[in-house]
Formats: C-alpha cells, structure tokens, sequence
C-alpha cells in the first residue's frame, strides 16, 4: 500500500478543466485518488508546475530502422556517452539514443507514454525486444498497413469486413496499438521504381489509388472500433506545394463517422503536419501553407494532427516511405539505407542537417510552430518532432520555449542567416500568440491521449487514472526568460510512473514498471481471410505462419486494450 | 611558455584513454592539478597521476604550455586530442587516436603512432617521425567529415585508409602506404612519396592526391588526362594527371566539371 500526496503545486489538467489553481494530487496503489491517508508520503510542488505524464502520439523509437540508424551512425553516439549512476544504466546517442537513453530522456521531461509510430509486421519481434529494453516509459507500436498486399486486394473490391478482419488478425500478430498508414500506396509503387504523389496516383499492379487506401482503412478502423483512429503520414512529404495534397487527403475524412468506446471523437490522425504544409513549386520559392491547412483542421473536427516541429539539428531521418529517403540522399549525398519488407512495406534512413543557416530549413522551423499556434483546438493538435525525423525528441522542452515565448521566436529569427527571405516566406514573425501551460498540457497529454482512445487512463490527473505525474520547476505566477523554460521542462523537478517515483530532481532514480499497450479485437471467424493469410505464406512470405506471431513472452508486462467488433 | 614533463611510470594492465593529455586541459593548472585529471583504464575512472610523474606547471593558456610525454605510450590513446594551441612533444610511441580532432598547434611524436592519428582533424601541424597506423587524416566510423585542414607528416610509412573522406588540409607521407588512399575524398592534398599497392582515389569527389612511386594497380574509374610539370613539397618534376574517380557524382563550377585528381611521378 503505497501512498503519496502531491501538495500545494500549481495543477494544469484538461481533463478535469484545471487551469493551474493550487490543488493536491493523492496517489495510491498506482492511481489517482480523491483522498489519502495522514500517513501518505508528501511531495511538496508549492511554486511548481504538475501536470499528468505527457503521451508521445509520434516517434520512431524502436525497430529495425532505428537500430539501422545507431548501426549505420556511430559517428551520432561520439562523445554522447553518460556512464551509469546509482538509478540508471549506461545510455547515449544523440538523434538515434539507446533503449535505456530513450527511456531516461522521455522520463526527465516527464513523458510517460511514447507510441512507436512505424512497425513492420514482420520485424514487430525486433520491435517489442527494444520496445522491452527501453526503461520507464508505457509504449505501443502501430503496425504498418498503408503498402501492405492483403489490404489492397480487399480494399480494391470493396471489402471492409474483410479488411477489418485482416487487421485484427495482424493487431494481434505482430501486438500491434493502430492503424498506420505511411505514403498509402507510395511505398508498393517504390518497389516499381516509381511514387505515389497526389491521393488519386494508382499503385501499379494493384490498380488502387491512396484516397481507396486511407478511406477504406478509416472505415475498417471505425467498424472495428479500434481505440485510437486511422493514422496516416501522407503521399508526397516534404515537397514544395504539397500542401493540396494534404488538403485532399484530410477531406477524406469528411465522409467518416467515428464509430468506437473510447471516448475517441476522430477518424484520422495525419502526422507531422509541418512536412506536409509546403508551397511553392521549388526549393527557391518554397513557402508556409500552414495557415491554409490549419484553417482546414481548425473547422473539421474529426480530425486531428502532430506538428512534427524542426529542431534545426542534425539527426537522422527514418520513414517507411521509401522513395521519400531516395529523393533526399540524392539532395545531400549522405548515406543511404533502404529496405523492402516483402508484402507489407518499405523504409529508408539517411542522416540529415537542418541548419539555421540554409533558407529551406528556417522555412521549414517556422512552418513547424505555425501548425502551433494557428491551432483554434489544442485537443486536436499535438506537439512533436516526428522523432528523430525532424529533429530528437530530446528537444522538446526547445520547442515548447518558442511557443510559450514570442521573445525566444524573435531571438531565433534574428539569428538566422536568411531572416528576412525566411519572414517573407512565413507567417512566424507576425504571430504574437504565447502557449499557456493549460494549452499545453492539452498538447502534450489530455489531447494525444484522448486521440489515441486512452483518455480514462492516461493524461489526465482524475481519479481513477494512472498515477503518471510530472512536477516541474516552474511557477506560473513568475515571468520566465527562454532559457529558464527550457531549463524546466529538459529536467523535471520529480516524475511519478503508475504511482512509483522515476525521476527526482532531474535524475532517475528507479528504471520503473514500463509496459507494454496493444489492441486485442475480437472479430466473428472469418474462414476467407485466414484461408488468404494462410496462402500468401505459403506464397510469397520468407518465413511460415508459425513464425511470424510475436510470441507473449516478447511482452514482459502487457497491458491489453480489449475490443469487441464480433457481429 | 612552461613546460610540464609527463613520464610514464606505472605501465597500465588495459588501455589507457587519456584525452585530457591536451594544452587546452593543462592550461592554467599546476603539476598535483595535472595529475588528478582523469583518465579511464577500461572500465574505470583513475588519474594521470596514477601512471605519469607529473613535473612543471602548464602555463595561463594553451598558447603558453607545451608539454613533453615521455616513457612507453603504445598502451596510451587520446593524446593531443581536441588540442587547439601550445605543443606536445611526444618522446616515443602511441596508441591510437593521437592528436585526434585537433584543432591547433604542434603535436610531434618521435615514434610511431597507432590508428586513427589526426582523424576528423581541423587545424594545427601534427609531424609523425616513425610510422602511422591505419585510417590517418580519416574520418571518425560512420562521419562523412574527416580531415577539413591542418598539416599532417609522416616521416615513415602509413596503413590503410590515409585521408579517407578528406575534406581539407594535407596529408604527407614520406615513405609507403597500405591500399585505400583518398576515398570518398572531396577536399585537401594527400602526398605519398613512396608506394600504394591499389585503391587509390576510390568515390573520389574532388581533391588532390600525389604520388611518387608506383601504384600496383590503378582504379578502373581513372581516366589520364595530360603531363604537367611541378613542384611538389620540394620536388620539382614531371607528372601524369589523372582525373576520377569518373563512378562518382562530380560538381560543375564555372560550366566545367570539377574531378578529383591524381597525379602521379613520371
């Protein structure tokens, strides 16, 4: 029985409409509670910002690809090694960190839910093993659907239940959180040698076009019900102009109804935005489309986005869109790492530098915080790096200094080699509008975990949800210099996970009780689909069925979403 | 400038990795502050003054220190690293990583250096009077920046893999080289004044390489484009130009397509 009581700090929750008045947060047994008793160990938070723990919707975190990165960039972990304290393991790495650094970094910044936004079904074992070595934080991983044969075949003839049924098949398989959709289309079309660009581009062979993907897969994800929506990186990222094609893919939703027992209001979730929001038709007259596409978001509701924010840093980009990663190592001639996962996808890593003094990269980090602050509903619009893509999620704190201060913009802006072609190109200079910590915390924590469909567990400081608390060094009633907000958020002041404290002081002290989230959907028996799935083994794939299932013991501590979709 | 004098008195069982041997370091710090920089032995976190009798104070600034090491260092990496002004003066043989990313100022060693000498290396003049290891001038596993300026000499001979994604400076080599010389070079002036059994110039974007004796085997990618005459760090003379390597990607400045170029004594 182990009980605590979060005293006299200043309590930012959205999910219950608190706007950082004084309040007092008990724990016991892991959860939130309304009341403790006098023998609770008490934290004092007075002069301190608490918050729930913040949930990452977005970042490549695990896998294949990301291992591809720390193996093929060693020259990334040079001189970033921190030797093991009393609570914590050796950990380094800077865009590619180590499992344990993962774990340490998230939870200094107190996050305590980081999703793996790509995997691939059949690498989903290497998945759950990093996923299992990365200390503290809970973690799901959406598996990848967008180029995956079985879905284009149903999909082409119109067939949702047997999408469906596919899907809660391979959910199951691969344990797997969501539907994830990268370059619908682009990536099978790579293996032709050719792309993907607008929705209405066909896949060769397939004879199905990226609009037929996305909405076929946002009707099978709401006639399963499945917690979180439809999750899509969109065709023709980071080009000059794509910003029509972003407004096309987000109209799709328009015909969707969200259909599910999460409390989940949304049918498609379209991530790091900023990459997404180009104009211009070259790199010369490249310029901000964030305000046409947030003034779409703004006013369609069932949608929501991630920033994907530019760090202006050199990491190491990492995508299941293949062809993208080909285009860009023909920009800036660094290496290239490139796959074709058989009947499910692709991926691609090249290591890339955005720096402060290149014009298309300052468009690009203004784009990123645009997406921000033109957000009329910061439950629907969540803050991200697209980690490592386009930048480390190490930068967090960074990013929400230059969104809770004009002054940190201004100070930037001023420093960038092409200020004033890039204030020409963008809207960023004009934009007065400062961050609150509520807007915040809907940003980082009640909005994410609300899209994903876990808002009675996570990101909220209700009773009866998680005791994942984050206390930071911040007094709201103070004014705050740049530096000082970044100082605060890098390192929190304490950091509790399912009610065992983490992090005190900015320094772990406990590797935690991490586990692991995935979607169990039960669907009526579906003779059809497994006859097919049971096929295209015998066909095509380099392994059997038999080993292809992620085993339950690849999950130390799981923690199962269960659905009902049997009709 | 003041003078500190390390000598090595206690042999270390593993490696020892002593990157703090630097002027930068030293600057300002008297002998007993010198000997309790750290150092790691494997796993463990020690002190030169646990294998070095440290005499001398260093002086106010790097500028104004030179330092004298002295003893068997093959067990000793990481000396002169990062260094960016003042002089080291090295009595006998490396380990790895000597003169690593320096930045400025005089390394010397009298013998012979391991792998990694002078990679990633920016500024300064690092003069090698025995023989160097692999991948020296290179580029740190993995980094596409490798040498971007400074001088380096070799008096003997080198490995393999000498200016491997150059960017800048100057590579010497007086004697012989193993195989690989100049890959993935896009920058800088190597000079080998003895052999290369192959793979000389291999992905070569741009740069220059010179050299004086024979090359077994010539990469297939290099094309022969004319003799010239010149003069070559105190060697005037007839050479054979060739351009490549002709498989890479080259840039265009002023209409005319930029090739690395090899030149090779007649």
């Amino acid at each position: 029985m182990s009980e605590y009581v979060i005293k006299n700090g200043f309590v930012f929750d959205p999910v219950q409409g608190i706007k950082g008045d004084k309040a007092d947060v008990a724990v016991k047994d892991g959860k939130i509670v309304k009341n403790v008793s006098s023998g609770a160990k008490v934290i004092d938070a007075s002069g301190k910002t608490v918050m729930a723990g913040a949930v990452e919707i977005h970042a490549h975190i695990a896998g294949p690809k990301v291992n591809e990165g720390r193996n093929y960039r060693p020259e990334d972990k040079l001189f970033t090694y921190k030797p093991k304290t009393k609570g914590s393991r050796m950990a380094g790495g800077f865009s590619i960190p180590t499992t344990f650094k993962t774990g340490y970094e998230y939870a200094r910044m107190g996050y305590t839910v980081a999703m793996e936004a790509a995997m691939p079904p059949l690498y989903a074992r290497h998945v759950h093993e990093e996923i299992r070595d990365t200390p503290i934080i809970d973690e799901g991983a959406y598996p990848v659907f967008g180029n995956n044969w079985f879905v284009m075949e149903y999909l082409k003839n119109g067939e949702i239940e047997n999408t469906a049924a596919y899907i809660a098949w391979l959910l199951k398989a691969s344990k797997g959180y969501a539907v994830k959709v990268v370059n619908p289309g682009g990536t099978e079309a790579w293996s032709w040698g050719l792309n993907c660009l607008t929705v209405n581009d066909p896949v060769p062979y397939f004879d199905i076009t990226p609009a037929e993907i996305m909405t076929g897969l946002m009707e099978a994800n709401e006639y399963l019900g499945l917690p979180h929506s439809m999750h899509v990186h969109q065709n023709s990222l980071g080009n000059p102009g794509n910003y029509t094609v972003t407004l096309d893919s987000l109209k799709l939703a328009e015909k969707i109804k969200p259909n599910n027992k999460f409390g989940r209001e949304t049918v498609m979730h379209s991530t790091h935005i900023q990459f997404h929001s180009y104009g211009g038709e070259n790199w010369g007259n490249f310029e901000s489309k964030s305000k046409e596409v947030m003034d779409y978001v703004n006013k369609q509701k069932n949608i929501t986005v991630d920033t994907g924010c530019v760090t202006l840093d050199e990491t190491t980009t990492m995508t299941a869109d293949g062809p993208f990663e080909h285009h860009l190592t023909e920009l800036n001639h660094l290496k290239w790492a490139n796959i074709d996962v058989e009947l499910e996808t692709g991926s691609g890593v090249v290591p890339y530098i955005y720096s402060p003094d290149i014009k298309v990269c300052e468009i690009q980090w203004a784009i990123g915080l645009e997406i921000a602050l033109f957000t009329k509903d910061h439950m629907r619009t969540f803050i991200t790096t697209d980690h490592p893509n386009a930048g480390p999620f190490t930068r967090y704190p960074r990013i929400f200094t230059w969104l809770m201060s004009a002054e940190a913009r201004k100070q930037r802006i001023e420093s960038f080699k092409h200020s004033a072609k890039m204030i020409d190109a963008t809207h960023i200079a004009g934009m007065d509008k400062e961050l609150s910590l509520y807007e915040l915390a809907q940003m980082t924590r009640a909005g994410p975990a609300k899209s994903l469909g876990l808002s009675n567990i996570y990101g909220g400081l209700a009773p009866g949800m998680d005791a994942d608390i984050a206390v930071y060094n911040f007094n709201p009633e103070k004014e705050h210099k740049p530096d000082e907000i970044e100082k605060a958020f890098s390192a929190a002041a304490y950091v509790m996970k399912a009610g065992m404290p983490v992090v005190i002081d900015g320094e772990i002290v406990s590797n935690g009780n991490k586990r692991t989230i995935w979607v169990d959907a039960k669907t009526s028996e579906n003779p059809q689909v497994m006859r097919d799935i049971r096929d295209k083994f015998l066909k095509y794939y380099s392994v059997t069925m038999n080993n292809y299932d992620v085993a339950s013991h690849f999950l130390t501590n799981p923690r199962v979403i269960e659905v009902d979709a049997a009709r | 400038m003041e003078t500190v004098t390390l000598t090595l008195k206690n042999q270390p069982v593993l490696f020892l990795e002593a990157d703090n041997i630097s002027p930068d370091i030293f600057a300002g710090k008297k002998a007993a502050e010198i000997a309790a920089l750290h150092a790691y032995e494997g796993r463990e976190q020690t002190t030169l003054g646990k294998y070095f009798e440290v005499t001398g104070n260093a002086g106010a600034t790097a500028d104004d220190t030179k330092i004298v090491v002295k003893g068997d260092l093959t067990r000793v990496k990481y000396i002169g690293m990062k260094m960016s002004a003042g002089e080291v003066l090295v009595e006998n043989s490396t380990d790895m990583y000597t003169g690593a990313w320096m930045l400025g100022g005089k390394l010397l060693v009298k013998g012979n250096t391991n792998a990694f000498t002078g990679i990633g290396m920016k500024g300064g003049e690092l003069v090698i009077e025995g023989d160097a290891g692999n991948y020296l001038g290179a580029a740190y596993r993995g980094d596409w920046r490798g040498m971007q300026g400074g001088l380096i000499r070799v008096k003997g001979n080198a490995g393999s893999d000498t200016g491997y994604f150059m960017n800048g400076g100057t590579i010497i080599v007086e004697g012989n080289t193993d195989v690989h010389v100049g890959t993935h070079m896009e920058g800088g002036t190597i000079i080998i004044k003895g052999n290369i059994p192959s793979k000389v110039g291999g992905q070569m974007v741009e740069g220059t390489i010179y050299v004086f004796g024979a090359i077994d085997v010539m990469m297939p990618g290099f094309k022969y484009v004319k003799d010239e005459e010149l003069e070559v760090d105190g060697y005037t003379g007839p050479f054979a130009l060739f351009h490549g390597d002709l498989g890479e990607r080259h840039p265009k400045r002023k209409g005319q397509i930029v090739y690395g170029r090899l030149f090779q004594k007649i």
